[in-house]
């Protein structure tokens, strides 16, 4: 019973706050309420028994991508009246990608259902003698280690790439070389005179 | 109604007593640590601290504790007021919610949960939120500059702080924090790993925004940084979150590079002291080393501060990672440590 009340809490909480992302009036706000949907789904993920994917949903999307997400929009500077004028306008738009998403859903999921052909090339449950980041672990690190290499060879590339496409070197900046700092010899740069009173160097 | 009583309400009871007997020493623990501070800084400046309030100044934190009580609480006009009385209860909190996880002694865990370190790891990641928050809300141009400082100073120091609790990881075999502790038996962490502790260690205090890493509330620039338009109790959970997060840090330290609460050598006379006692001990040690740092250092300039993060820690700890997973394999380390694995 107290099971059932925590999710239904938990999804009450998500929707809701998936809701206010994008009707609020601030984006920050929204950001803000994203952040509390990421948190509630880690619990619904929790009650599935995913406590693994829990803690990396909270650390790389709240903790990290999230965190930028709102560096970002703190600083934006954005005229919100006109922000809004554009919501009718994208409005069924958006509405055909969310059906078309939701039937997406629907059929993968009530095809499981009916089938059970289909059901049986589902994921495979966690096997029982083994906690699931040691299961996600074996998957990701034994069987598949080819993609997953693949997988982390792409998205180095991308991030070669993003920082060879914005990286620019300017000429006539003066950068702090620490090293060149450390192993200067004092005896070179320093120099020590005895000067007279009332006369100068 | 008995079967209800035993089966719901005796042990949410029993969960409240555990969660109280665990906030109430913290929360004391913090409003000494702040005067343990002032004390040890005056004693590194020959002063001697606060010493008016009670016998050797000892009821000074009580006495600070009240003050703000009794001071007004200011909303600035303009400000976000929810947003703006959100940000310090969540710092608060989030310092509070971690020590769920922390093992004081063999057993002695509120939630002894297999991801505990992931645990640990998330929480203390959300801190930023808090003061991200405080420095958007305020609408004041020095604490917006000491949310950004402090939202990119902790993003990049918590890179190499997963990586070291990867090294840790590797030569563990597992993610609960009690299993870490007692893999620690044969030796503690701090020496196979004497590198990785120190940078942890430093990664901690950048995380903690403490010298000489404070650059988020630099008074000399910024006023007082993110919490400039806070007063009274909004302050004072700010400054309560700030040392509850010292505290947390050091044990986190503590559990993954210290032994946790096992005693330094397992003969007689140091196996007649309780567990927990050492943990504490351990937690003080670590403590004063963050103050001595505060009254040695002076503050980092911030490129300074981003290029020890990003280039220097990321790439030690990087490379940590391979080093460190090729000693476990080839030697076969999580058995010597008795580890399963």
């Amino acid at each position: 019973m107290i099971e059932a009340l925590v999710f239904y809490m938990f999804a009450f909480i998500t929707v809701a706050s998936g809701v206010m992302v994008i009707s609020a009036r601030n984006p920050v706000h929204s950001v803000l309420f994203l952040i509390l949907t990421f948190f509630n789904s880690a619990g619904l993920f929790v009650l599935l028994g995913a406590e693994f994917l829990a803690m990396i949903l909270v650390i790389v999307y709240v903790g990290a991508v999230a965190v930028l997400f709102l560096f970002v929009v703190m600083m934006l500077d954005i005229n919100f009246v006109e922000l809004r004028q554009g919501f009718l306008q994208y409005l069924p738009l958006g509405g055909v990608i969310g059906l078309v998403l939701l039937i997406e859903i629907v059929v993968a999921l009530g095809g499981m259902n009916i089938d059970a052909e289909a059901a049986a090339g589902g994921a495979a449950p966690t096997p029982a003698n083994l906690t699931n980041t040691e299961a996600l672990g074996q998957l990701i690190y034994t069987h598949y280690i080819y993609l997953f290499q693949a997988a982390g060879l792409i998205l180095l590339v991308a991030m070669i790439g993003a920082i060879v496409l914005t990286h620019r070197r300017r000429p006539g900046v003066r950068r702090q070389r620490i090293f060149d700092q450390v192993t200067r010899d004092p005896k070179e740069c320093i120099e020590l005179r005895k000067i007279e009173p009332g006369k100068g160097i | 109604m008995a079967e209800f009583w035993h089966d719901y309400i005796w042990p949410t009871l029993w969960i409240v007593i555990k969660i109280v007997a665990i906030i109430l020493p913290i929360l004391v623990a913090v409003a000494y640590l702040t005067f343990a501070e002032r004390k040890i800084i005056g004693g590194m400046h020959r002063r001697k601290g606060p010493n008016v309030v009670g016998p050797f100044g000892l009821l000074q934190p009580l006495a600070d504790g009240l003050k703000l009580f009794l001071k007004e609480t200011v909303l600035p006009t303009r400000a976000n007021p929810v947003v703006f009385f959100i940000a310090p209860m969540l710092t608060f909190s989030l310092a509070l919610v971690a020590w769920a996880v922390i093992p004081f002694g063999d057993g002695l865990v509120l939630a002894d949960i297999n991801v505990g370190v992931l645990y640990l790891f998330a929480i203390s990641s959300l801190g930023v939120y808090g003061i991200m928050m405080a420095g958007w809300a305020s609408n004041s141009k020095y604490a917006f500059l000491g949310g950004l400082r402090s939202a990119a100073q902790m993003v990049s120091y918590e890179v190499s702080m997963g990586f070291i609790i990867i090294t840790v990881l590797l030569c563990v075999g597992s993610l609960n924090l009690t299993e870490i502790v007692n893999a620690q038996k044969t030796v503690w962490f701090v020496i196979p790993l004497l590198p990785m502790a120190v940078i942890f260690f430093i990664s901690t205090v950048a995380e903690t925004n403490r010298h000489p890493f404070d650059l988020p509330e630099a008074e000399a620039e910024l006023v007082g940084g993110f919490n400039v338009e806070y007063s009274a109790m909004p302050f004072a959970l700010f400054f309560l979150g700030e040392y509850a997060n010292m505290i947390l840090m050091s044990g986190m330290t503590t559990v993954l590079f210290l032994g946790g609460w096992l005693p330094p050598f397992d003969i007689v006379p140091f196996t007649w002291i309780p567990g927990p006692v050492w943990f504490v001990l351990k937690i003080s040690f670590l403590l004063f080393v963050f103050i001595w740092l505060r009254a040695a250092f002076p503050r980092y300039r911030y490129d300074q501060l981003m290029r020890l993060g990003w280039k220097v820690f990321l790439p030690i700890s990087l490379a940590a990672v391979v080093i460190v997973g090729g000693v476990v394999v080839a030697f076969d380390i999580q058995s010597v440590l008795g580890a399963k694995g």
